[in-house]
């Protein structure tokens, strides 16, 4: 990939990466808490099926993931892990934060246990608030980092350029 | 300080322990022909058959269980600490989060402590509503454990049923409460809103299809004999084991014990008013308690069709001070959750909000057993049981 990262890629080239990026998310689920339903809820039922969209929610390990869902509240015991599986994954990596508790610790802003706020380990590219948010508001988020990655220079993620995170809604 | 008289809370049924009569058989089945040394396993603590959270640290010996250690605690939120800085009202947003399939029937115990320590009963026209939102929510837990049960057993084809029969009665509690999964619903004396327009005749034509659906859960699942090979005597909780770790709820139903709170609990609620019945099942294997949710949910849906017909008129609110300070006293109001038995011990010091709450929550017990239940079994297995054991994370680490 070194056309890629050096930024020389030509446009068409960039185009169809991103464009099949896009469109392959493989999402890693982590599911905390009552957000996690509403995940459920938009991966697996019926209704909502974020599957049509590209997504696909089960890689076996975190190795093999593009994208990994935060939903639910981050305990101080839990961030380790989730800081070290995230790093687990290979670049490009984005991250959604679903739900007030990952967003900014939620109801439990003053509880003892709790880490305020999933971006407080990990950067995070979509906020979706809400408590927990609908699956709509979640499909929401995953279509709008879709418009990003569409839009974003393959290169500029390992050029270390960072982004203003979207905030859905 | 003055203690609250109570209705005493419903009685177990007299069980007596023999420890020497329950060493597990496993511990000898665990051979030591090949000895292959021990493989240990860490489950979690993200895991999609531990509904969440926990960890469980697993020795292996080959396939074998020597011995499984859960950890929690990875969702401690620190609810009884909060409680202390909240007031009342404030605390039944909390409290809702606690066992996040039900929430609505989280906020029914802890409001009948406060109203209880108040000296307020709410009128019947609210308590109908109450007892038909909790059944409601009950069927919205169920009905996705009825589903998963089956996802966690290699059958990924009922967890869409089970989210598809989840949607109807998420839409019912939203046109009602606005909220999908955590109403906030309750007020101390009350309800707050009365039913929308239509909503009954909605309602009766949801039940029908959770009636029908029960159905189909009963061809697609339980008449499967791929499932009936993986759960058929698999995890048996012997009731007197079940009851001394504090074992509630449908899990000690399904190992014979007939106990549940809605009926042999103190009066609350309208469940005296209604014609239903209380499902046992003799086995206590991870079949019986999928067996025994399924007639629950039943039995719940055919309850909310007969509160609709005896639905009474009136208000929704007793007379309740704007600011709400519970008078000084302690009090306990333990009530039948989904998951199984849950309480407040609520310690009111005559301010706005509660000294000291303690949470009594059913899967803290349940997966207590977890440890003695798991030895000897499986690696498969292992999710089986979890699966049919039927926690929240929330509602064990609190």
């Amino acid at each position: 990939m070194g056309l890629v990262s050096s930024g020389k890629a030509p446009k068409p080239l960039q185009h169809l990466l991103n464009y099949s990026r896009k469109y392959s998310l493989w999402m890693l689920q982590w599911g905390l808490a009552c957000c996690a339903i509403e995940m459920g809820a938009a991966l697996a039922g019926p209704r909502y099926d974020v599957m049509r969209l590209g997504v696909i929610p089960f890689p076996a390990s975190p190795r093999q993931a593009d994208l990994i869902v935060i939903s639910g509240t981050v305990t101080d015991k839990m961030a380790p892990a989730i800081k070290r599986l995230y790093e687990q994954m290979p670049d490009p990596k984005y991250v959604i934060s679903m739900g007030s508790c990952a967003n900014c610790g939620g109801p439990y802003w003053d509880s003892y246990s709790v880490t305020k706020g999933v971006d407080q380990i990990i950067p995070v590219d979509v906020y979706v608030p809400g408590c927990p948010p609908r699956p709509e508001a979640f499909i929401q988020g995953i279509v709008l980092l879709q418009q990003r990655i569409m839009s974003e220079d393959p290169a500029e993620r390992w050029r270390g350029v960072t982004r203003e995170p979207i905030v859905v809604g | 300080m003055t203690t609250t008289d109570l209705p005493s809370p419903g009685d177990l049924p007299e069980i007596a322990v023999d420890p020497a009569a329950f060493r597990h058989l496993a511990d000898a089945q665990v051979a030591v022909e090949l000895d292959t040394g021990d493989m240990v396993l860490n489950i979690g603590p993200q895991h999609p058959a531990t509904h969440g959270t926990l960890r469980l640290v697993v020795r292996l010996d080959g396939e074998r269980v020597v011995s499984a250690d859960p950890v929690i605690g990875y969702m401690h939120r620190g609810y009884e600490k909060l409680t202390e800085f909240r007031t009342y009202p404030q605390i039944t947003t909390l409290i809702n989060r606690i066992d996040w399939l039900s929430s609505f029937a989280n906020e029914v115990p802890f409001i009948a402590a406060a109203e209880h320590l108040m000296g307020i009963e709410a009128p019947p026209r609210a308590q109908y509503l109450r007892t038909i939102l909790t059944e409601l929510s009950r069927i919205a837990t169920f009905v996705l454990f009825l589903g998963e049960m089956g996802l966690q057993v290699g059958a990924i084809t009922p967890a869409f049923y089970g989210f598809r029969d989840r949607e109807y009665v998420l839409n019912l509690i939203e046109a009602v409460t606005g909220g999908r999964f955590h109403p906030n619903f309750n007020r101390i004396g009350g309800i707050k809103d009365d039913l929308p327009w239509g909503w009954i005749s909605e309602c009766k034509s949801v039940m029908q299809k959770v009636l029908a659906s029960c159905d189909e859960f009963d061809d697609l699942v339980v008449g499967n004999p791929i499932f009936q090979k993986r759960t058929r005597s698999i995890g048996i909780i012997p009731q007197e084991l079940g009851a001394a770790y504090g074992v509630s709820g449908s899990n000690l139903r399904a190992s014979g014990v007939d106990w549940d709170l809605r009926r042999d609990g103190p009066d609350y609620l309208v469940y005296n008013d209604l014609d239903w019945k209380v499902w046992t099942h003799p086995d206590g294997d991870s079949f019986s308690r999928y067996w025994v949710r399924l007639q629950e949910t039943r039995e719940s849906a055919r309850m909310v069709l007969q509160m609709l017909e005896q639905l009474p008129s009136g208000p929704l609110m007793a007379k309740v001070p704007r600011i709400i300070k519970v008078p000084e006293g302690e009090v306990f109001v333990n009530t039948e959750n989904p998951l199984g038995e849950m309480g407040y011990y609520v310690i009111s010091k005559g301010a706005t909000g509660p000294f000291r709450t303690k949470i009594r929550s059913a899967s803290f017990s349940n997966v207590s057993l977890l440890p003695w239940l798991l030895r000897g079994v499986y690696v498969p297995d292992i999710v089986t049981i979890l699966a049919s054991l039927y926690f929240i994370l929330g509602d064990i680490d609190r």
